[in-house]
């Protein structure tokens, strides 16, 4: 762990990229203490100071009903990161397990798994998204398993491609020639050699769940308003381009910013952790 | 038989399989919605004998698989039903929309191989120097972001601040093109109207470069990689040692190979773009399908959202089956592999 910290350490680039991730970290946890207007998430209304550009009292200036745009990004960032945190926690496993399977497996269980992948990597992640959000009501909750059901699939391609040719691998038939169960090979034996790609994978994705779901708010289909998502802010401050552009700029740049950290660090743990690109 | 013939009909034969897949999917995506179906197309102010009628109608009194088996049977027919939201033939709403979210689509891609691949070419080439830290920087940049905050970007700085191309829209209304493709760049083309066909290419632009944006970025990184583990191969130090100019050891030994892993990767983005699509016309008010997928959505219309995810999902299935028969004819190891082949 440490060998690792070094390493990222090492690369201006990737150390540049863990320190942004613990920044907006650091900022989604802390956002009710260092927001300069905590009540601001909800549907404050305070209009003397409505629709005004960045200035020393609101630094990326204020939404249509005098709303902090800084303070709403803080908030903002609590929605995105915690999105993105249940779902890898949820795709990340089952995309494993079916992958792992499928790719030790083989025969019959590899057809049938593999297709079923194929059957959800066929459509857009996106439209697919939008299909499940377009039948189920746009809440965050909804948004979670829309982006979940379009997610575990890359991960169970991921770890197919790399069980299967571990499986040929002289360590494997040791274990099968002593005896060893097949989930001990599959979860013992297999699975930690599909580790680092799939931990390098849940950092970048991070960054790629960030941009899904605040697409998915952007249409309208995500956390609805008073409540503050990256996306929905995009979404209606470019109503108001291009004389009220703090509104969309800001909340735009906060999406780039946060992807681009998590992005930055999984392309050094890539190095650290020796994944193929 | 070819062996390219032999990977198409292949191919053809899983497609087949995905796309049954794909077909109970939707339908089980349609089925879990909450709320009785037959009210949601009746509205609320509809008649107990009204609801048992379109019931009927619907087929929702009869099991789940006969259900399955009339959608199955409709959709072969080339019956998507009817969209509540427009009143139409879901078919007829598609074949509007459809074109100009392809036509969008399909320059993006244009412009993701044509800047892509050279991007990555160029850091391959100079890898480890400052070329390639640069484009490695502007390509973790441009996947940083989704699609819509680059459109907007985009239209402040090149329709707003420096109005060199059009906010919104497909062609100025000045024009009256018949249509004949749905696509404008194709309709004024045919129409000969080359002054319109000017002004349809310069409002597809900035949406498409919106749209290509992390395409490009995508190429441009996989490219780089695969280019830079081909490097390290000792056909390379041989030409090296021969004396081969390095633009044409780039070209033609370390490019060639690295083009077919690009390749699937460019086929898996265009997908994306599909979807990604949605998000950049709704920023530049492009009458693609995405202002009609969202109406539908928001609208619970059951049949067009099935009849849109369908109809995105087969246009997906049949750019990868066209990436795979590229790959094919390309890999000269499987277009040569019929002699001595089983």
């Amino acid at each position: 762990m440490t060998r690792a910290l070094r390493i990222i350490a090492s690369n201006p680039m990737s150390l540049a990229g863990l320190l942004l991730v613990l920044l907006i970290v650091a900022a989604a946890i802390f956002a009710p203490w260092v927001a300069p207007f905590p009540t601001h998430n909800t549907a404050v209304i305070d209009f003397a100071y409505a629709n005004q550009g960045p200035s020393a009292r609101n630094w990326m200036g204020t939404d249509l009903v005098g709303r902090d745009i800084f303070s709403r990004i803080l908030y903002a960032y609590r929605i995105s990161l915690g999105l993105g945190i249940v779902v890898l926690i949820i795709a990340a496993p089952v995309g494993t397990v079916v992958g792992l399977l499928a790719g030790y497996l083989g025969g019959w269980t590899e057809s049938v798994l593999m297709r079923l992948v194929d059957v959800f990597l066929s459509i857009p992640p996106l439209v697919l998204a939008i299909a499940v959000l377009g039948v189920l009501e746009p809440t965050l909750t909804n948004a979670m398993i829309a982006v979940t059901v379009m997610w575990w699939p890359w991960y169970a391609r991921l770890v197919y491609s790399i069980a299967r040719s571990e499986r040929e691998e002289g360590y494997v038939l040791a274990a099968e020639v002593i005896g060893a169960p097949t989930a001990h090979i599959a979860f013992r034996e297999v699975l930690p050699n599909c580790l680092p790609a799939i931990i390098t994978k849940m950092t970048l994705d991070m960054g790629f769940v960030i941009i899904i779901a605040s697409s998915l708010s952007f249409l309208g289909l995500g956390v609805q308003p008073p409540t503050p998502d990256l996306g929905s802010m995009v979404a209606e401050g470019a109503r108001y381009l291009p004389d009220s552009w703090w509104m969309t700029v800001f909340p735009g740049l906060a999406i780039l910013l946060a992807v681009f950290g998590f992005n930055l660090l999984g392309d050094g743990l890539r190095e650290v952790l020796g994944v193929d690109e | 038989m070819s062996s390219v013939l032999r990977i198409l009909l292949r191919r053809l034969g899983i497609s087949v399989i995905v796309l049954i897949g794909v077909s109970m999917l939707i339908f089980a995506i349609a089925r879990i919605i909450p709320g009785d179906p037959a009210r949601i197309a009746l509205g609320p102010n509809a008649t107990a004998e009204q609801v048992v009628m379109i019931r009927t109608e619907m087929h929702l009194d009869e099991p789940i698989v006969a259900q399955y088996g009339h959608f199955v049977a409709d959709v072969l027919r080339g019956d998507l039903g009817t969209s509540l939201y427009t009143n139409r033939p879901v078919t007829t709403d598609i074949a509007e929309f459809l074109p100009a979210t392809l036509e969008l689509v399909i320059f993006a891609g244009i412009l993701m191989v044509g800047f892509g691949l050279p991007l990555g070419i160029l850091a391959a080439r100079h890898r480890g120097r400052w070329p390639d830290h640069v484009v490695r920087v502007l390509t973790l940049l441009t996947v940083s972001a989704p699609s819509f905050v680059w459109a907007v970007i985009l239209m402040l700085l090149f329709a707003f601040y420096l109005p060199l191309f059009p906010v919104a829209g497909r062609l100025d209304s000045a024009y009256d093109i018949t249509r004949v493709t749905g696509f404008l760049t194709v309709d004024t083309l045919i129409a000969g109207n080359f002054g319109a066909f000017l002004d349809a290419l310069h409002h597809l632009v900035l949406p498409a470069v919106a749209l290509a944006l992390s395409g490009i970025g995508q190429a441009a990184r996989l490219t780089r990689a695969n280019m830079v583990e081909t490097y390290d191969k000792p056909y390379i130090e041989m030409a090296e040692a021969y004396g081969f100019f390095p633009s044409r050891i780039a070209r033609r030994y370390a490019f060639k190979p690295s083009l077919i892993p690009s390749l699937t990767i460019i086929g898996l983005d265009f997908a994306a773009m599909l979807g990604n699509a949605f998000l950049v016309e709704a920023v530049f008010a492009w009458p693609g399908l995405s202002r009609y997928g969202v109406a539908v959505i928001l609208r619970k219309d059951l049949n067009a959202i099935m009849g849109t995810v369908l109809i995105i999902a087969l246009t997906f299935l049949v750019v990868n089956i066209i990436v795979d028969l590229l790959i094919a004819f390309l890999n000269t190891r499987i277009r040569h592999s019929t002699r001595g082949a089983t």
